[in-house]
């Protein structure tokens, strides 16, 4: 261990925790909040809020996207919805509880500082967004409507039609707007970060590159946010935008940030299955069809190749009835992915490449009748027959596992900032309140609670606290960090090898799904840290980017992304390898009970892996911090 | 499923925002109806890039519809023949094998080409800066049922809030038009309670930027609503 | 100075446009009601042509409102043309109009062509300054005589190619109502929402109506329904 890990958890009773905190710390004098310049890199929802919300309080941000707009961010692609502890249905919701279920869902492995502040701001963020004329469901009476999700006993999850995430977005991106046009914000959209700026041990700015132009060039300030999103691209097919990339946290990563739980992945049962090799992302069915739907595959092998309709009742398996008596069909979400590729490993997966099960709505619509059915999931039938050309009211829909969250990020302090002092990480980026698994509709209230009411009081205390002289452009940190990406740049422009970037990102995503995702084992994951530094080695030597760097070459912008994933993904095996237990996400063939249920290990992992770069040559250095409950009993999460 | 499809594609190829582009022919061989309109771009680029040619660009990032990023006219209608839909989420399935497609990117004075089918929209992002948005700063709001909202008013503007700012209206406006974008914005804040003390303001400023911005003016041809990936009406303009 | 801003802004041109327009849709129907009284005989006719001229200053004032209207109208159109065309300098190799109704398309130039004939018309029958004479033989009305308007159009439509000239033009006029007298109403804001936004009876009948009206008078005269 090198870097010790102050958590910096104020002390006092839960509840008060956050006040006191937002009393102790240090305030910027109003006159001068305009003199410092804060960078936030990402205009999702974590970025987009702290940009806005930073300069409404007058300080000089500078905001920055690779997307052509701030509102193209992939938060906008969010379904279901956003939790919060308004307990408006008198159903005994209460912010202890959602402070309970968020640490129970993450399978004890988050920290209580961190999710009882995010339980107590979820009830803010709701007001605000209605605030700002976030169109959110309504009953008749006029008040807000909620509907329930995952992992909880009551209906607290807060929604826009299928759209919640666009909507969110669109509230934090016209705040954003609002204050571009008024000034106080810079924009940068179609740039991309590339490298971090570290001054004195302190993150100091970015280094960025105009993807229109082609110009590298360092971006200074007095603090760095990074708000940048998940790295699930790591695996090539995933729920996530096709530009969604790990590059911002990796370099800073490799400036001296450490990584946390990099192998904690979320994968999401209802996806629609990859049709070909041609698919180039997944798509998303929301969870909430498991509550009509019936998930089953044929029982033999044999009948695999059958139309659903021609297989009779007794030769069908519904699986997750079987395993699962009490929760059935709606286990969560690991546990029923888990189960879909175990019985596809046993080759009685259907449709193309056998890589699918039947979620089956006969039996509902025989029940209550097409209409209802109609009423309750029309969009999401339309979208799916848009894609696959199939009508789920006929044919049982075919759906898969996929990639979609990663719960793993940059490690960072109560006051998110990481190991790097004035680098402070929001949102996905971040690994700090979800533990080894997410509850649907809770990732995008921690993106909000970081970006409107956490980063904005941390912030101005490092701000206020630390003594900040100007740094000169010509400065030689400033300097290397330029060539350094400069020279990558080049690099990648002067292989012209005989592959194409996507043909190399594919492979790296088959390598990881097969040993690093939904079964993982001591052994696929050592083969899979042999194939990685292969692949890498290859990549370097063989790629091919055609054009030069000096104008808007998108090839050259994804070879630099699969460039990090081509590490990353190494990392993550590496921790996956080290994490001898098996818990949420990650399930661990070796560590299960007899029923082949996870099997926690609290003696020995109840910690937080932190991995601290150590260079080219050495093997990352793994530092932990360990996880104390004062308020929670740990306890094995059961379904049956 | 059915078998593979061959299309000729002609496609606009522009260096930079200041080159002259022209329309270039390509063979898309061997293309399956289930890939999306981009996957077939994917697969068209990746057989340039082996052969060492500068790919197609075009943007493009969620392919689920909901971005916005993604758009070109295909034979010369935005977003391609299926309509409430965005060229991501348009199949391949949806044209016959040995057809020819004309791949144009937006063309408005307001959207400057920058390569290919890249063209820039920051047009957009500035007509909401002049008004889209409702003047509160983070905190300080009030709980979020003080103000009942009447189901039916919180619906219609829901309707008209789910633009993706894609920008397909204006293409397909003979005017060069943002009437629908603009006015979708209006509705989606002028309809909630939250938005109706600025109403005026906003629509004022909102419209004045439209034409700052160079757009053209509606005279309500309608091709826009027809266009739209979002089904957006033009009852709001 | 709120005149000034409305001129200048693209919504303020088209609502003057629309009023304008508006304006001269009330002229139409009103002059083709009145010219409807052909049908009612010479005397009727002539009756009411006196008594509009009786109307001395006033029909001045009138002549002038529409003139003023047209002339914005007109001048209004060419600048939101001009608009549209900065809008998108280069247009597209390939475009399919998906909705947009043959009417919306011919706009502005169906308009210019009303313009052409408006001036015609004028000094046909207002001045006579234009006034090919009957060519059939047994011609009863030879000459254009301003107190004579019955007869004027009789006899002008007696001849083949002013008839047609006529019915064409009336053509013209439907369409650009069919469209006008619609999208002028919506862009004024007088409408509710609609499940069918391009839907658009009124318009549909004004446009018709107006065109028969007009129509059957030159038809009428040349088959010699009316002589
Ligand atoms: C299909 C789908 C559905 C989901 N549904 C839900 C749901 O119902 N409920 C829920 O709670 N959560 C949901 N999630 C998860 C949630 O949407 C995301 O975790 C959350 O939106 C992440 O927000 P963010 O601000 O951290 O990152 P993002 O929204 O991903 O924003 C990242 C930003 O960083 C910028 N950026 C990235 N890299 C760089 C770089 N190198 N240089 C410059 N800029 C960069 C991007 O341009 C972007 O602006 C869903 C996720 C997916 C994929
Ligand atoms: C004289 C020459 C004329 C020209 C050049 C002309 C041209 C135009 C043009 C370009 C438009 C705008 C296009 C549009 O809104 O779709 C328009 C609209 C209109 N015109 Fe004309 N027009 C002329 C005469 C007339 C006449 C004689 C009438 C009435 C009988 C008329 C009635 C209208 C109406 C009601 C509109 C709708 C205004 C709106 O859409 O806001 N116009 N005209
Ligand atoms: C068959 C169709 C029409 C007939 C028979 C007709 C007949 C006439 C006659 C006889 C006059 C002269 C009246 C007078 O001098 O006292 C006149 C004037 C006029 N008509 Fe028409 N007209 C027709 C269609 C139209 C149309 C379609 C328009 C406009 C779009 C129009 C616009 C005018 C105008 C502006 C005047 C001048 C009015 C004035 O002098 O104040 N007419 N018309
Ligand atoms: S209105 Fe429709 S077409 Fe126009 S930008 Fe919005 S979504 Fe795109
Ligand atoms: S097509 Fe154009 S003219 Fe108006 S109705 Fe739509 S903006
Ligand atoms: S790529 Fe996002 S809308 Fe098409």
């Amino acid at each position: 261990m090198t870097i010790d890990l102050k958590a910096r958890i104020p002390a006092g009773p839960l509840p008060e925790k956050w006040d006191r905190h937002r009393f102790d710390m240090k305030l910027v004098n109003p006159a001068n909040k305009r003199k410092h310049t804060v960078i936030v890199v990402g205009s999702g929802l974590a970025g987009g809020a702290a940009a806005a919300t930073l300069s409404e309080l007058g300080y000089n941000v500078r905001c920055y996207c690779y997307q052509d707009s701030p509102r193209r961010a992939h938060s906008i692609a969010a379904q279901g919805g956003i939790n919060a502890a308004k307990n408006y249905q008198n159903d005994g919701d209460s912010i202890q509880r959602l402070f309970y279920d968020t640490i129970k869902g993450g399978d004890f492995r988050a920290r209580e500082g961190n999710v009882y502040r995010l339980a107590q701001i979820s009830v803010n963020i709701i007001d605000q967004c209605v605030a700002q004329g976030v169109p959110f469901a309504r009953e008749y009476g006029g008040l807000l409507a909620n509907r329930s999700f995952g992992g909880a006993q009551v209906s607290r999850t807060f929604y826009a039609r299928g759209q919640t995430g666009q909507q969110l977005l669109l509230g934090a991106y016209q705040a954003l707007e609002k204050e571009i046009a008024k000034g106080g914000v810079t924009m940068f959209p179609r740039a991309e970060m590339l490298d971090l700026i570290v001054v004195n041990g302190r993150a100091r700015g970015i280094v960025v590159r105009d993807e229109v132009t082609g110009t590298i060039e360092p971006h200074l300030a007095d603090a760095v946010v990074l708000a940048t999103g998940g790295y699930g691209n790591v695996f090539y097919l995933s729920t996530n935008a096709k530009g969604c990339n790990a590059t911002a946290i990796w370099r800073a990563y490799k400036r001296g940030a450490a990584f946390a739980n990099p192998c904690f992945t979320q994968i999401h049962p209802t996806c629609i299955p990859v049709a070909g090799e041609h698919q180039s992302k997944l798509t998303l069915m929301s969870e909430s069809l498991r509550n009509d739907g019936r998930v089953w595959v044929p029982k033999r092998t044999e009948d695999c190749a059958m139309a659903p309709g021609d297989i009779p009742e007794q030769d069908r398996d519904y699986f997750l009835e079987r395993k699962y008596p009490s929760f059935g069909n709606l286990s969560p979400r690991d546990i029923a992915s888990r189960a879909a590729k175990e019985v596809c490993d046993e080759g009685r997966g259907v449709g193309p490449g056998g890589r699918g099960v039947y979620l089956d709505f006969a039996d509902a619509i025989r029940r209550v009748g097409e209409d209802r059915i109609r009423e309750r999931y029309g969009n999401l039938f339309e979208m799916y027959q848009r894609i696959t050309d199939e009508n789920p009211y006929q044919v049982p829909m075919r759906i898969y596992p996929a990639v979609h969250y990663t719960m793993g990020g940059l490690w960072v302090d109560y006051n998110l900032m990481s190991t790097i002092p004035g680098l402070h990480v929001a949102g996905e980026a971040n690994f700090s309140d979800h533990g080894a698994n997410r509850l649907g509709a809770s990732a995008l209230m921690q993106g909000l609670a970081d970006g409107y009411f956490v980063l904005p009081n941390t912030l101005g205390d490092y701000i206020a606290s630390n003594k900040l002289e100007p740094v000169a452009a010509d400065a030689p940190e400033v300097q290397a960090a330029v060539t350094d990406v400069a020279a990558r740049t080049k690099r990648l422009l002067t292989v012209k090898g005989s592959r194409t970037v996507a043909s190399f990102h594919r492979e790296l995503g088959k390598i990881m799904w097969e040993h690093c995702g939904m079964a993982r084992s001591a052994e696929g994951l050592r083969t899979a840290l042999e194939l990685i530094p292969k692949l890498r080695e290859e990549f370097w030597r063989d790629v091919m980017v055609p054009g030069e760097g000096a104008d808007l070459n998108q090839t050259l912008e994804h070879a630099g992304r699969v460039a990090d994933f081509l590490e990353l993904g190494e990392l993550m095996c590496r921790d996956a390898l080290h994490r001898e237990e098996s818990c949420g996400g990650h399930f661990r063939l070796e560590y299960q009970t007899p029923d082949g249920e996870a099997r926690r290990d609290d003696e020995h992992f109840a910690y937080v892996a932190a991995w601290e770069y150590a260079g080219e040559t050495r093997p990352p250095v793994l530092n932990t911090e360990p996880l104390v409950y004062e308020n929670i009993k740990l306890s094995q999460r059961s379904y049956k | 499923m059915s078998g593979t499809m061959q299309l000729t594609l002609k496609v606009w190829r522009q260096r930079g925002p200041d080159a002259d582009g022209a329309l270039q022919e390509y063979q898309a061989t061997d293309v399956s109806p289930d890939m999306s309109f981009l996957e077939m771009l994917d697969v068209v680029n990746e057989r340039l890039i082996e052969k060492g040619e500068v790919p197609i660009a075009f943007d493009h990032d969620c392919r689920e519809g909901i971005c916005g990023s993604c758009g070109v006219m295909i034979n010369g209608v935005a977003h391609g023949p299926a309509k409430g839909t965005a060229a991501c989420q348009l199949h391949m399935r949806s044209f016959r094998s040995g057809e020819t497609l004309v791949i144009e990117p937006w063309r408005a004075r307001a959207f400057p080409v920058i390569k290919d089918l890249v063209v820039n929209r920051g047009a957009l992002d500035r007509i909401i800066g002049a008004g889209g948005y409702v003047s509160v700063s983070t905190g300080g709001a009030k709980d979020g049922n003080i103000i009942p909202v009447p189901k039916p008013d919180a619906d219609a503007a829901m309707d008209a809030a789910a633009c993706i700012g894609c920008g397909a209206c204006v293409a397909a406006c003979p005017n060069g038009s943002a009437s629908l974008f603009t006015s979708a914005k209006i509705s989606h804040l002028g309809l909630l309670p939250q938005g109706q003390p600025e109403r005026y303001r906003r629509a004022l400023k909102m419209v004045a930027q439209m034409d700052i911005e160079s757009f053209g003016g509606c005279t309500l041809f309608g091709e826009c609503q027809e266009a739209c990936p979002k089904e957006i009406s033009i009852d709001f303009i | 100075m709120w005149a000034l801003t409305l001129y200048r802004s693209t919504i303020g041109k088209k609502a003057i446009m629309a009023v304008t327009g508006l304006l001269l849709v009330v002229f139409v129907i009103g002059h083709m009601a009145g010219n409807l009284q052909v049908f009612l005989g010479a005397a009727k006719m002539n009756a009411y042509a006196s008594f509009l001229k009786s109307l001395g200053e006033f029909l001045w004032v009138a002549r002038l409102l529409l003139l003023v209207a047209l002339v914005l109208h007109v001048l209004m159109a060419w600048q939101l043309t001009q608009i549209k065309r900065n809008a998108r300098p280069i247009d597209y190799a390939r475009r399919d109009p998906q909705v947009s109704t043959v009417a919306s398309r011919t706009m502005r130039w169906g308009g210019v062509l009303l313009l052409v004939f408006i001036v015609f018309h004028i000094l046909h029958f207002t001045t006579g300054t234009v006034f090919p004479a009957a060519s059939t033989a047994d011609a009863m009305y030879p000459a254009w005589s301003a107190a004579d308007v019955y007869g004027n159009i009789i006899s002008a439509f007696r001849t083949p190619w002013v008839a047609a000239v006529y019915v064409v033009a009336m053509l013209f006029l439907m369409l650009h109502l069919f469209h006008g007298a619609w999208s002028s109403v919506r862009t004024l804001g007088l409408t509710r929402p609609s499940a069918h936004p391009l839907h658009r009876r009124v318009a549909t009948v004004v446009a018709i109506v107006v065109w028969l009206g007009f129509s059957v008078i030159p038809v009428a005269v040349f088959l010699g329904v009316i002589r």
